[in-house]
Protein backbone atom coordinates (compact mmCIF):
# COMPACT_ATOMS: atom_id res chain seq x y z
CA UNK A 1 0.00 0.00 0.00
CA UNK A 2 2.98 2.32 -0.08
CA UNK A 3 3.95 3.25 -3.61
CA UNK A 4 0.70 4.55 -5.01
CA UNK A 5 1.38 2.62 -8.23
CA UNK A 6 -1.02 0.15 -9.86
CA UNK A 7 -3.87 2.09 -8.34
CA UNK A 8 -6.76 0.42 -10.11
CA UNK A 9 -7.22 -2.27 -7.54
CA UNK A 10 -10.42 -4.10 -8.21
CA UNK A 11 -12.34 -5.41 -5.28
CA UNK A 12 -15.00 -8.06 -5.03
CA UNK A 13 -17.89 -6.82 -2.95
CA UNK A 14 -20.83 -8.77 -1.58
CA UNK A 15 -24.18 -7.45 -0.56
CA UNK A 16 -27.81 -8.43 -0.41
CA UNK A 17 -29.84 -6.90 -3.22
CA UNK A 18 -33.59 -7.19 -2.84
CA UNK A 19 -33.19 -10.29 -0.70
CA UNK A 20 -30.62 -12.02 -2.92
CA UNK A 21 -26.91 -12.35 -2.24
CA UNK A 22 -24.91 -10.65 -4.96
CA UNK A 23 -21.20 -10.59 -5.61
CA UNK A 24 -19.55 -8.26 -8.09
CA UNK A 25 -16.12 -6.95 -8.92
CA UNK A 26 -15.84 -3.15 -8.77
CA UNK A 27 -13.21 -0.44 -8.96
CA UNK A 28 -12.88 2.16 -6.18
CA UNK A 29 -14.11 4.87 -8.57
CA UNK A 30 -17.36 3.05 -9.37
CA UNK A 31 -20.52 4.75 -8.16
CA UNK A 32 -23.15 2.51 -6.56
CA UNK A 33 -25.96 3.82 -8.78
CA UNK A 34 -24.02 2.92 -11.96
CA UNK A 35 -23.26 -0.57 -10.69
CA UNK A 36 -26.91 -1.16 -9.81
CA UNK A 37 -28.26 0.12 -13.11
CA UNK A 38 -25.64 -0.83 -15.66
CA UNK A 39 -24.24 -4.05 -14.26
CA UNK A 40 -27.00 -5.53 -12.12
CA UNK A 41 -29.93 -4.38 -14.25
CA UNK A 42 -31.85 -2.68 -11.46
CA UNK A 43 -33.47 0.25 -13.21
CA UNK A 44 -35.76 1.91 -10.66
CA UNK A 45 -33.06 4.21 -9.27
CA UNK A 46 -32.46 6.92 -11.86
CA UNK A 47 -29.58 9.25 -12.61
CA UNK A 48 -30.91 12.76 -12.13
CA UNK A 49 -28.62 15.45 -10.75
CA UNK A 50 -25.69 13.24 -9.78
CA UNK A 51 -25.06 15.19 -6.60
CA UNK A 52 -27.65 14.06 -4.10
CA UNK A 53 -30.03 16.95 -4.68
CA UNK A 54 -32.96 15.44 -6.59
CA UNK A 55 -33.73 12.08 -4.98
CA UNK A 56 -34.32 10.10 -8.19
CA UNK A 57 -31.48 7.66 -7.37
CA UNK A 58 -32.96 6.79 -3.95
CA UNK A 59 -32.44 3.27 -2.63
CA UNK A 60 -32.58 1.72 0.85
CA UNK A 61 -29.17 0.95 2.31
CA UNK A 62 -29.43 -1.04 5.54
CA UNK A 63 -33.06 0.05 5.79
CA UNK A 64 -32.52 3.80 5.30
CA UNK A 65 -33.22 5.86 2.21
CA UNK A 66 -29.98 7.15 0.68
CA UNK A 67 -28.81 8.79 -2.53
CA UNK A 68 -26.99 6.09 -4.50
CA UNK A 69 -25.38 8.62 -6.88
CA UNK A 70 -23.06 9.83 -4.11
CA UNK A 71 -22.07 6.47 -2.67
CA UNK A 72 -19.07 4.45 -3.80
CA UNK A 73 -19.91 0.90 -4.82
CA UNK A 74 -17.12 -0.38 -2.53
CA UNK A 75 -18.89 1.22 0.42
CA UNK A 76 -21.79 -1.17 -0.16
CA UNK A 77 -19.70 -4.22 0.73
CA UNK A 78 -21.55 -6.19 3.40
CA UNK A 79 -24.70 -4.08 3.28
CA UNK A 80 -28.35 -4.81 2.64
CA UNK A 81 -29.76 -2.94 -0.36
CA UNK A 82 -33.38 -2.64 -1.34
CA UNK A 83 -34.65 -0.84 -4.39
CA UNK A 84 -38.24 -0.22 -5.40
CA UNK A 85 -38.15 -3.62 -7.16
CA UNK A 86 -37.61 -5.30 -3.78
CA UNK A 87 -40.36 -3.64 -1.78
CA UNK A 88 -42.98 -6.27 -0.97
CA UNK A 89 -46.24 -5.83 -2.80
CA UNK A 90 -48.37 -5.65 0.32
CA UNK A 91 -46.48 -2.54 1.42
CA UNK A 92 -46.98 -0.92 -1.93
CA UNK A 93 -50.57 -1.76 -2.72
CA UNK A 94 -52.27 1.14 -0.97
CA UNK A 95 -49.65 3.59 -2.03
CA UNK A 96 -49.80 2.52 -5.66
CA UNK A 97 -53.57 2.80 -5.72
CA UNK A 98 -53.30 6.19 -4.13
CA UNK A 99 -50.63 7.43 -6.55
CA UNK A 100 -52.78 6.26 -9.46
CA UNK A 101 -55.95 7.70 -7.95
CA UNK A 102 -54.40 11.13 -7.46
CA UNK A 103 -52.50 11.17 -10.78
CA UNK A 104 -49.34 11.61 -8.75
CA UNK A 105 -46.96 11.03 -11.63
CA UNK A 106 -46.66 11.87 -15.25
CA UNK A 107 -43.24 10.90 -16.60
CA UNK A 108 -42.51 8.68 -13.60
CA UNK A 109 -38.83 9.54 -13.32
CA UNK A 110 -39.08 10.70 -9.70
CA UNK A 111 -41.65 8.11 -8.65
CA UNK A 112 -39.30 5.39 -7.30
CA UNK A 113 -37.64 7.98 -5.04
CA UNK A 114 -40.99 9.43 -4.00
CA UNK A 115 -42.35 5.97 -3.17
CA UNK A 116 -39.27 4.82 -1.24
CA UNK A 117 -39.21 8.07 0.77
CA UNK A 118 -42.89 7.54 1.54
CA UNK A 119 -42.39 3.90 2.55
CA UNK A 120 -39.65 5.01 4.96
CA UNK A 121 -41.87 7.74 6.41
CA UNK A 122 -44.92 5.51 6.87
CA UNK A 123 -42.86 2.79 8.55
CA UNK A 124 -41.71 5.24 11.22
CA UNK A 125 -44.84 7.31 11.32
CA UNK A 126 -47.97 5.62 9.93
CA UNK A 127 -50.17 8.71 10.26
CA UNK A 128 -48.05 11.74 9.37
CA UNK A 129 -49.23 15.33 9.21
CA UNK A 130 -48.99 17.24 5.95
CA UNK A 131 -45.90 19.02 7.27
CA UNK A 132 -44.25 15.69 8.03
CA UNK A 133 -45.05 14.41 4.54
CA UNK A 134 -43.52 17.54 3.06
CA UNK A 135 -40.41 17.18 5.20
CA UNK A 136 -39.92 13.55 4.18
CA UNK A 137 -40.42 14.27 0.48
CA UNK A 138 -38.20 17.36 0.50
CA UNK A 139 -35.17 16.74 -1.69
CA UNK A 140 -37.19 14.59 -4.11
CA UNK A 141 -37.71 16.78 -7.13
CA UNK A 142 -40.63 16.31 -9.52
CA UNK A 143 -40.83 18.42 -12.68
CA UNK A 144 -44.32 17.29 -13.70
CA UNK A 145 -46.92 17.31 -10.97
CA UNK A 146 -46.23 20.34 -8.81
CA UNK A 147 -46.11 18.03 -5.77
CA UNK A 148 -49.66 18.58 -4.52
CA UNK A 149 -51.00 15.31 -6.01
CA UNK A 150 -48.05 13.42 -4.50
CA UNK A 151 -48.61 14.88 -1.03
CA UNK A 152 -52.34 14.17 -1.34
CA UNK A 153 -51.65 10.58 -2.36
CA UNK A 154 -49.37 9.97 0.62
CA UNK A 155 -51.83 11.50 3.08
CA UNK A 156 -54.66 9.49 1.57
CA UNK A 157 -52.71 6.23 1.70
CA UNK A 158 -51.72 6.89 5.32
CA UNK A 159 -55.38 7.24 6.25
CA UNK A 160 -56.23 3.92 4.63
CA UNK A 161 -53.06 2.12 5.76
CA UNK B 1 -21.07 11.36 -13.26
CA UNK B 2 -18.12 9.15 -12.78
CA UNK B 3 -15.02 9.81 -10.75
CA UNK B 4 -12.14 10.43 -13.15
CA UNK B 5 -9.22 10.49 -10.73
CA UNK B 6 -8.09 7.10 -9.51
CA UNK B 7 -7.59 6.53 -5.84
CA UNK B 8 -7.00 3.70 -3.44
CA UNK B 9 -9.79 2.73 -1.10
CA UNK B 10 -9.03 1.68 2.45
CA UNK B 11 -11.39 0.64 5.18
CA UNK B 12 -9.36 0.26 8.36
CA UNK B 13 -11.00 -1.52 11.26
CA UNK B 14 -9.14 0.27 14.03
CA UNK B 15 -7.60 3.61 14.94
CA UNK B 16 -3.98 2.47 14.66
CA UNK B 17 -4.39 1.41 11.04
CA UNK B 18 -6.16 4.69 10.30
CA UNK B 19 -3.32 6.71 11.86
CA UNK B 20 -0.74 4.72 9.89
CA UNK B 21 -2.55 5.49 6.64
CA UNK B 22 -2.83 9.19 7.49
CA UNK B 23 0.89 9.34 8.28
CA UNK B 24 1.70 7.53 5.07
CA UNK B 25 -0.41 9.71 2.78
CA UNK B 26 0.43 13.03 4.50
CA UNK B 27 -2.60 15.02 3.41
CA UNK B 28 -3.13 13.16 0.13
CA UNK B 29 -5.88 11.03 1.64
CA UNK B 30 -9.53 11.99 2.15
CA UNK B 31 -11.54 10.66 5.05
CA UNK B 32 -14.92 9.21 4.16
CA UNK B 33 -17.87 8.92 6.54
CA UNK B 34 -21.21 9.78 4.91
CA UNK B 35 -19.61 11.01 1.70
CA UNK B 36 -22.39 13.46 0.90
CA UNK B 37 -19.82 16.23 0.38
CA UNK B 38 -16.73 14.20 -0.50
CA UNK B 39 -18.17 12.06 -3.30
CA UNK B 40 -19.75 15.11 -4.95
CA UNK B 41 -16.38 16.90 -4.84
CA UNK B 42 -14.61 13.84 -6.23
CA UNK B 43 -17.16 13.55 -9.02
CA UNK B 44 -16.80 17.19 -10.04
CA UNK B 45 -13.02 16.97 -9.70
CA UNK B 46 -12.55 19.61 -7.00
CA UNK B 47 -11.06 16.95 -4.73
CA UNK B 48 -8.71 14.33 -6.15
CA UNK B 49 -7.15 12.35 -3.30
CA UNK B 50 -4.62 9.55 -3.76
CA UNK B 51 -6.52 7.54 -1.19
CA UNK B 52 -9.95 7.46 0.36
CA UNK B 53 -10.06 6.13 3.90
CA UNK B 54 -13.50 4.90 4.85
CA UNK B 55 -14.09 5.27 8.59
CA UNK B 56 -17.23 3.15 8.79
CA UNK B 57 -15.59 0.05 10.29
CA UNK B 58 -13.97 1.88 13.20
CA UNK B 59 -16.27 1.08 16.06
CA UNK B 60 -14.97 3.77 18.45
CA UNK B 61 -16.26 6.44 16.08
CA UNK B 62 -19.89 5.37 16.02
CA UNK B 63 -20.85 6.38 19.55
CA UNK B 64 -23.50 8.87 20.57
CA UNK B 65 -22.96 8.83 24.32
CA UNK B 66 -24.01 10.73 27.40
CA UNK B 67 -21.94 10.54 30.55
CA UNK B 68 -20.97 12.94 33.36
CA UNK B 69 -23.10 15.71 31.90
CA UNK B 70 -21.25 15.52 28.60
CA UNK B 71 -22.40 14.46 25.19
CA UNK B 72 -20.01 12.74 22.80
CA UNK B 73 -20.90 12.70 19.11
CA UNK B 74 -18.61 10.24 17.31
CA UNK B 75 -17.39 10.88 13.79
CA UNK B 76 -19.87 8.38 12.32
CA UNK B 77 -23.01 9.78 13.95
CA UNK B 78 -25.44 10.97 11.30
CA UNK B 79 -27.96 13.79 11.48
CA UNK B 80 -30.70 11.14 11.51
CA UNK B 81 -29.07 9.55 14.59
CA UNK B 82 -29.31 12.93 16.34
CA UNK B 83 -32.89 13.54 15.23
CA UNK B 84 -33.99 10.10 16.43
CA UNK B 85 -32.33 10.43 19.84
CA UNK B 86 -34.79 11.33 22.59
CA UNK B 87 -31.93 12.65 24.72
CA UNK B 88 -30.76 15.02 22.00
CA UNK B 89 -34.28 16.29 21.52
CA UNK B 90 -34.68 16.84 25.24
CA UNK B 91 -31.26 18.10 26.29
CA UNK B 92 -29.90 19.67 23.11
CA UNK B 93 -33.06 20.92 21.39
CA UNK B 94 -31.33 23.58 19.28
CA UNK B 95 -28.92 21.04 17.84
CA UNK B 96 -31.94 18.82 17.21
CA UNK B 97 -33.84 21.68 15.58
CA UNK B 98 -30.92 22.59 13.33
CA UNK B 99 -30.38 18.95 12.33
CA UNK B 100 -33.94 18.85 11.07
CA UNK B 101 -33.12 21.65 8.62
CA UNK B 102 -30.13 19.88 7.05
CA UNK B 103 -30.80 18.97 3.41
CA UNK B 104 -33.24 16.06 3.09
CA UNK B 105 -33.98 12.79 4.90
CA UNK B 106 -31.96 10.82 2.32
CA UNK B 107 -28.92 13.04 2.96
CA UNK B 108 -29.40 13.14 6.74
CA UNK B 109 -29.41 9.33 6.77
CA UNK B 110 -25.80 9.45 5.54
CA UNK B 111 -24.32 12.85 6.39
CA UNK B 112 -22.49 13.07 9.71
CA UNK B 113 -22.27 15.99 12.12
CA UNK B 114 -18.49 15.69 12.34
CA UNK B 115 -18.33 15.57 8.54
CA UNK B 116 -20.36 18.77 8.48
CA UNK B 117 -17.83 20.65 10.61
CA UNK B 118 -14.91 19.08 8.71
CA UNK B 119 -16.34 20.19 5.35
CA UNK B 120 -16.66 23.60 7.02
CA UNK B 121 -18.72 25.36 4.38
CA UNK B 122 -19.78 28.78 5.71
CA UNK B 123 -23.45 27.79 5.63
CA UNK B 124 -23.19 24.70 7.85
CA UNK B 125 -26.34 24.29 9.93
CA UNK B 126 -24.57 22.57 12.80
CA UNK B 127 -22.30 25.59 13.30
CA UNK B 128 -24.57 27.97 15.25
CA UNK B 129 -25.79 25.44 17.86
CA UNK B 130 -22.31 23.98 18.37
CA UNK B 131 -20.88 27.51 18.79
CA UNK B 132 -23.62 28.45 21.27
CA UNK B 133 -22.96 25.23 23.20
CA UNK B 134 -19.21 25.93 23.22
CA UNK B 135 -18.54 22.45 21.89
CA UNK B 136 -15.07 20.95 21.63
CA UNK B 137 -13.69 19.00 18.70
CA UNK B 138 -11.64 15.95 19.66
CA UNK B 139 -8.80 15.41 17.24
CA UNK B 140 -6.26 12.58 17.20
CA UNK B 141 -2.93 11.84 15.60
CA UNK B 142 -0.13 9.38 16.43
CA UNK B 143 0.95 11.47 19.42
CA UNK B 144 -2.46 11.38 21.05
CA UNK B 145 -5.59 13.45 21.35
CA UNK B 146 -6.01 17.21 21.38
CA UNK B 147 -9.07 19.31 21.96
CA UNK B 148 -10.03 22.27 19.80
CA UNK B 149 -12.70 24.70 21.02
CA UNK B 150 -15.25 25.04 18.23
CA UNK B 151 -14.73 28.80 17.95
CA UNK B 152 -11.12 28.12 16.94
CA UNK B 153 -11.95 25.21 14.65
CA UNK B 154 -13.16 27.12 11.57
CA UNK B 155 -10.31 28.98 9.87
CA UNK B 156 -11.97 29.90 6.58
CA UNK B 157 -14.40 28.55 4.01
CA UNK B 158 -13.70 24.78 3.85
CA UNK B 159 -10.67 25.25 6.08
CA UNK B 160 -10.36 23.90 9.61
CA UNK B 161 -7.70 23.50 12.26
CA UNK B 162 -7.35 19.78 11.38
CA UNK B 163 -3.79 18.87 10.37
CA UNK B 164 -2.89 16.46 7.57
CA UNK B 165 -1.99 13.58 9.84
CA UNK B 166 -4.97 14.06 12.16
CA UNK B 167 -8.56 12.97 12.10
CA UNK B 168 -11.56 14.29 14.00
CA UNK B 169 -12.83 11.62 16.39
CA UNK B 170 -15.87 13.42 17.59
CA UNK B 171 -17.46 16.40 19.27
CA UNK B 172 -17.79 16.79 23.00
CA UNK B 173 -20.43 19.08 24.50
CA UNK B 174 -21.10 19.96 28.11
CA UNK B 175 -24.75 19.86 29.02
CA UNK B 176 -25.88 23.44 29.81
CA UNK B 177 -26.20 23.75 33.58
CA UNK B 178 -28.74 26.57 33.59
CA UNK B 179 -32.30 26.55 32.42
CA UNK B 180 -32.47 27.76 28.85
CA UNK B 181 -34.55 28.15 25.73
CA UNK B 182 -33.12 28.35 22.25
CA UNK B 183 -33.78 28.38 18.55
CA UNK B 184 -32.19 27.80 15.20
CA UNK B 185 -33.70 29.80 12.36
CA UNK B 186 -32.67 28.91 8.82
CA UNK B 187 -33.62 30.67 5.66
CA UNK B 188 -33.31 28.71 2.43
CA UNK B 189 -34.79 29.44 -0.97
CA UNK B 190 -36.97 26.38 -0.66
CA UNK B 191 -37.21 23.40 1.65
CA UNK B 192 -35.08 20.36 1.13
CA UNK B 193 -31.57 20.22 -0.15
CA UNK B 194 -30.80 23.91 -0.10
CA UNK B 195 -27.97 25.52 1.79
CA UNK B 196 -28.77 28.32 4.19
CA UNK B 197 -28.96 31.86 2.85
CA UNK B 198 -28.69 32.79 6.48
CA UNK B 199 -28.79 30.86 9.76
CA UNK B 200 -29.19 32.18 13.31
CA UNK B 201 -28.77 30.20 16.53
CA UNK B 202 -29.87 31.59 19.89
CA UNK B 203 -29.55 30.35 23.45
CA UNK B 204 -31.30 32.35 26.18
CA UNK B 205 -30.28 31.21 29.65
CA UNK B 206 -31.73 32.11 33.01
CA UNK B 207 -30.38 35.30 34.58
CA UNK B 208 -30.22 37.03 31.21
CA UNK B 209 -27.25 35.26 29.63
CA UNK B 210 -27.42 35.08 25.86
CA UNK B 211 -25.44 33.26 23.23
CA UNK B 212 -25.97 34.03 19.57
CA UNK B 213 -24.22 32.58 16.52
CA UNK B 214 -24.60 32.89 12.77
CA UNK B 215 -23.84 30.84 9.69
CA UNK B 216 -23.76 31.69 5.97
CA UNK B 217 -23.14 35.34 6.85
CA UNK B 218 -19.34 35.43 7.06
CA UNK B 219 -16.41 33.27 5.86
CA UNK B 220 -16.84 31.12 8.96
CA UNK B 221 -19.76 30.57 11.33
CA UNK B 222 -19.20 32.63 14.46
CA UNK B 223 -20.63 33.95 17.71
CA UNK B 224 -21.97 37.50 17.76
CA UNK B 225 -20.05 38.75 20.76
CA UNK B 226 -21.00 42.43 20.46
CA UNK B 227 -24.68 41.60 20.37
CA UNK B 228 -24.25 39.18 23.26
CA UNK B 229 -22.61 41.84 25.45
CA UNK B 230 -25.32 44.31 24.57
CA UNK B 231 -28.03 41.86 25.64
CA UNK B 232 -26.37 40.14 28.60
CA UNK B 233 -27.96 40.91 31.94
CA UNK B 234 -30.83 42.81 30.39
CA UNK B 235 -34.45 42.09 29.86
CA UNK B 236 -35.20 41.78 26.16
CA UNK B 237 -37.46 44.55 24.89
CA UNK B 238 -38.33 45.62 21.37
CA UNK B 239 -36.04 48.64 21.76
CA UNK B 240 -33.14 46.42 22.82
CA UNK B 241 -33.77 44.09 19.87
CA UNK B 242 -33.63 47.05 17.45
CA UNK B 243 -30.33 48.10 19.02
CA UNK B 244 -29.04 44.56 18.56
CA UNK B 245 -30.12 44.54 14.92
CA UNK B 246 -28.19 47.79 14.39
CA UNK B 247 -25.03 45.95 15.45
CA UNK B 248 -25.42 43.27 12.75
CA UNK B 249 -23.29 45.06 10.11
CA UNK B 250 -20.42 45.04 12.61
CA UNK B 251 -20.80 41.34 13.32
CA UNK B 252 -21.36 40.01 9.81
CA UNK B 253 -19.71 40.15 6.41
CA UNK B 254 -22.25 38.55 4.09
CA UNK B 255 -21.52 38.09 0.41
CA UNK B 256 -23.68 38.18 -2.69
CA UNK B 257 -23.89 34.80 -4.36
CA UNK B 258 -26.33 32.58 -6.24
CA UNK B 259 -28.55 32.26 -3.13
CA UNK B 260 -28.98 35.89 -2.06
CA UNK B 261 -27.49 39.37 -2.15
CA UNK B 262 -25.51 40.67 0.79
CA UNK B 263 -28.07 43.44 1.36
CA UNK B 264 -30.91 40.93 1.56
CA UNK B 265 -28.91 38.67 3.86
CA UNK B 266 -28.19 41.54 6.22
CA UNK B 267 -31.81 42.67 6.28
CA UNK B 268 -33.36 39.24 6.72
CA UNK B 269 -30.91 38.34 9.49
CA UNK B 270 -32.43 41.14 11.57
CA UNK B 271 -35.88 39.61 11.15
CA UNK B 272 -34.52 36.16 11.97
CA UNK B 273 -32.66 37.41 15.04
CA UNK B 274 -35.81 39.03 16.40
CA UNK B 275 -37.94 35.92 15.87
CA UNK B 276 -35.22 33.60 17.11
CA UNK B 277 -34.68 35.61 20.29
CA UNK B 278 -38.38 35.87 21.05
CA UNK B 279 -38.90 32.14 20.46
CA UNK B 280 -35.88 31.29 22.64
CA UNK B 281 -37.23 33.44 25.48
CA UNK B 282 -40.70 32.01 25.40
CA UNK B 283 -39.34 28.46 25.13
CA UNK B 284 -37.12 29.14 28.15
CA UNK B 285 -40.19 30.25 30.06
CA UNK B 286 -42.12 27.13 29.14
CA UNK B 287 -44.14 28.39 26.19
CA UNK B 288 -43.41 29.28 22.61
CA UNK B 289 -43.61 27.21 19.47
CA UNK B 290 -42.46 23.60 19.69
CA UNK B 291 -38.86 22.94 18.67
CA UNK B 292 -38.71 22.04 15.00
CA UNK B 293 -41.54 24.34 13.94
CA UNK B 294 -40.33 26.88 11.40
CA UNK B 295 -40.23 30.42 12.75
CA UNK B 296 -40.22 31.97 9.29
Amino acid sequence: MSTGEEKKVKKIIEFTLNGMKREIEVEPTDILLDVLRDRLGVKSPKYGCGRGDCGSCTIFLNGRSVRSCIILAVEADGTDIQTLEGIPEEKLHNLQESFIGHSSFQCGFCTPGMVLSTVELLEKNPHPSEEEVKESLAGNLCRCTGYTPIIDAVLDASKKG
Amino acid sequence: MAIINDFKYYRPSNRDDLLKLLAEYKGKASLLAGGTDLIVQMEDGTTAPDAVIDLKDIRQLSGLEFSNNRLFIGALVTFTDLIESAEIREQFPVLWESSRTVASVGIRNRATVVGNICSAVPSLDSGPPLLCLEAEVLVRDRNGQRTVPIDRWFLGPRKTDLKDTEYAEGISIKLPQKCFGGSYVKLGRYRGEDLAQAGVGVYAFDEGEYRIAFCALAPVPARAKKIESLLNGKEITDTLISEAIKLLPQELSPITDIRATKEYRLHVTGVMLERGLKAALSRRDGGGPEYGVSLL
